[in-house]
């Protein structure tokens, strides 16, 4: 059929009584252009589309555009030293497609040129070592798994419900496969000292940022990882090369590492002391609170994901983790914390990594307060954010695993609150 | 080849396979296979990027500045984010003040308020500061800047006041009391349990607040007023 033909009968289709009847039998959620839908046959079926490589990058299709990281420009004096989130309402499964995972930076994106850039591990070590990334590939390679979140997702929250949407109260956080080099395998090339407590770690960033990082951790599960999801570290993660480590608050993943300095004391750099320190309602404040509480959240529906479908069945789907290990139950809450129903696992439960839940249920239309609750191996449970404040009040800024509660409107319409 | 170095070509090669498979192993330098890939730095290259300090004075360099010297410094290369006496330019970091701050419903955590360390100043400055010139201060130049920040804070008070690697390793901060080791696992117990409540666990709720009240969420196409908040 010539274009011409088409356009003439979905004319008279279009003033016909039989298109009035097709669309009324029609889903009226359904929406979209009657021409491209059955009985009438599309464009892309009746045509030759785009051939092999003329998209030599792959990207998510045009219809897609929303699904973006997003900034909140108040929060910061500048996007050099500022976060964007990652759009979790959008996600399913556990792993963050590389170019979604949230950003943090402190002085912009350093576009380091791998031929130039340089690891250097020295202090107290017998052998101290430099290397380039293609001496870094030759060592054993390690594949893992692990969440990595902000130490300040959902610190926007302490003093009640602020911001419209789990991107923004839950989306410092991002999931993917490291592949690298374990940093015990540098440790012991270079031979550490007998009386090393400490490493400093730092980026080739234009804020140079350093951390202190116990022996015990690195020599255990931590990581120089060169590549994320099988391709190389986009650039706002560190390209050519970052420090994970498992569990532990996002900024001591160093990005564009440069420098590991093994040291017997800790440095209490400017990460480590007037940020990243925990203020107390009897102001102390705890340090070195690295570990990632665990924390769970329903990333759809959300507010930025309503529920359009109307009653029937309803999927829940969430996000649980620990930085203690692994996710060993999630509970589902329709009525803000009164009664709970146990989520389905679904996907991978892998040590701290994020995992996936589900909870199907009929909905009858009327308002829900949804909550979750994560339980993790070591028997922790999720606390509200009363039980959470009644502790550490609500100057922290840092480690708000509280509980979150989504109020679902009669109209599938979703809102952050906060109940009591 | 004789049969005896065979056998201890045998051994090296099977020492060789067999160690890449490294078990739970301490801190220890004798510990764990090596590979020989990389080469050890000079001394000039540790030298060029050794640049962190500790509490104790460790890793201080030669050098001296005063307290007259870097208000100037401050003055044209700091005030425009935090302000002429760290008072901090809209959200820019605020430098000084804040005393008494830390239990009150606004705590104001600055250099003097809340950092336990005056090595920690120096660290970070010559670390990421001047903000966008990063490293472009001599060493001087960096002591006078952090007597500069430590007399806007009253922890120096004579403008003639000289730092260097020895006094400021001697400085203490109000604050350094302040902080505490990481205590969850004890104060914060009650969080571990054997089985989570699934029923009537407490009485019925009802909504308290609302995000949309207070309407900071950023929207796709939608400027949004700051609400000033941390």
């Amino acid at each position: 059929m010539s274009n011409t033909d088409n356009q003439s009968r979905r004319s008279f289709l279009a003033t016909g009584a039989g298109v009035a009847a097709a669309m009324l039998a029609r889903p009226a959620a359904a929406g979209g252009n009657p021409a491209n839908q059955p009985p009438n046959v599309p464009e892309w079926t009746k045509s030759l589309g785009e051939g092999v490589a003329v998209r030599p990058y792959g990207k998510p299709s045009k219809f897609e555009k929303d699904v973006v990281r997003r900034d909140v420009e108040w929060l910061t004096a500048s996007r050099e030293s500022s976060v964007s989130f990652t759009p979790l309402h959008e996600l399913e499964g556990i792993i963050t497609p590389n170019g979604l995972c949230f950003e943090r930076h402190h002085g912009g994106i350093a576009e380091v040129d791998p031929a130039d850039h340089r690891l250097m591990i020295h202090g107290l070590v017998e052998r101290p070592l430099i290397l380039t990334l293609e001496e870094l590939k030759r060592y054993p390679r390690v594949n893992r798994i692990h969440f990595m979140e902000c130490a300040a997702n959902s610190g926007m929250e302490w003093r009640g419900a602020q911001l419209n949407g789990c991107q923004f109260t839950h989306g410092m956080i991002h999931c993917v496969q490291y592949t690298g080099v374990s940093l015990r395998t540098l440790l012991q090339e270079a031979g550490v000292k007998t009386n090393a407590k400490w490493l400093l770690v730092e980026g080739a960033d234009a804020a140079a940022m350093d951390r202190s990082l116990p022996i015990e951790k690195a020599l255990d599960d931590c990581i120089i990882a060169y590549k994320m999801n099988g391709e190389a570290l986009y650039p706002e993660q560190g390209y050519p090369m970052r420090l994970v480590v498992p569990g532990w608050q996002g900024n001591l993943w160093v990005k564009w590492l440069r420098r590991i300095k093994v040291g017997d004391q800790p440095w209490h750099t400017r990460e480590e002391t007037s940020k990243y320190t925990d203020l107390m309602p009897n102001g102390k404040a705890r340090r070195f609170t690295w570990s990632m509480d665990a924390k769970s959240v329903i990333t759809s529906p959300s507010p930025q994901a309503p529920i359009r479908h109307g009653k029937g069945f309803t999927i829940v789907s969430g996000l649980a983790w620990s930085g203690n290990g692994k996710v060993k139950r999630v509970d589902v809450s329709l009525d803000g914390g009164r009664n709970w129903w146990s989520a389905r696992l679904d996907g991978p439960v892998l040590d701290k990594a994020l995992t996936r839940f589900y909870y199907e249920f009929d909905w009858n239309g009327e308002p829900l307060l949804l909550q979750s609750r994560v339980q993790d191996e070591t028997g922790y449970v999720q606390p509200s954010k009363a039980e959470l404040r009644k502790i550490r009040g609500v100057n922290s800024i840092y480690h708000n695993n509280g509980i979150q509660t989504w109020h679902v409107q009669a109209n599938g319409e979703v809102e952050n609150v906060e109940v009591a | 080849m004789s049969k005896s170095l065979k056998l201890v070509a045998a051994t090296l090669l099977a020492c060789a396979l067999s160690a890449p498979a490294p078990a739970q192993q301490k801190a220890d330098a004798k510990s764990g296979p090596r590979y020989h890939i990389g080469r050890v730095p000079t001394a000039d290259e540790i030298r060029g990027w050794d640049i962190d300090v500790r509490p104790d004075g460790q890793g201080l360099p030669e050098g001296k500045g005063t307290v007259a010297q870097g208000e100037k410094l401050f003055m044209d290369n700091c005030s425009t984010c935090h302000g002429e006496f760290g008072e901090g330019n809209g959200r820019w970091p605020v430098l000084a003040g804040g005393k008494g701050s830390l239990t009150s419903d606004n705590p104001v955590k600055t250099v003097g308020s809340y950092w336990p360390y005056a090595s920690t100043v120096f660290d970070y400055i010559r670390h990421a500061m001047p903000y966008g010139n990063t490293g472009s201060l001599s060493v001087d130049e960096y002591y006078a800047l952090v007597a500069y920040v430590l007399y806007l804070n009253d922890v120096v008070t004579d403008q003639n006041f000289e730092l260097n690697k020895k006094t400021l390793a001697a400085i203490k901060m109000p604050n350094e009391q302040g902080f505490v080791m990481d205590d969850r696992a004890t104060s914060e117990k009650s969080f571990w349990q054997k089985d989570p409540c699934m029923k009537d666990c407490i009485a019925p709720v009802k909504i308290i607040g609302r995000a949309a009240a207070i309407d900071v969420t950023p929207e796709d196409g939608k400027e949004k007023k700051s609400r000033g908040v941390e």
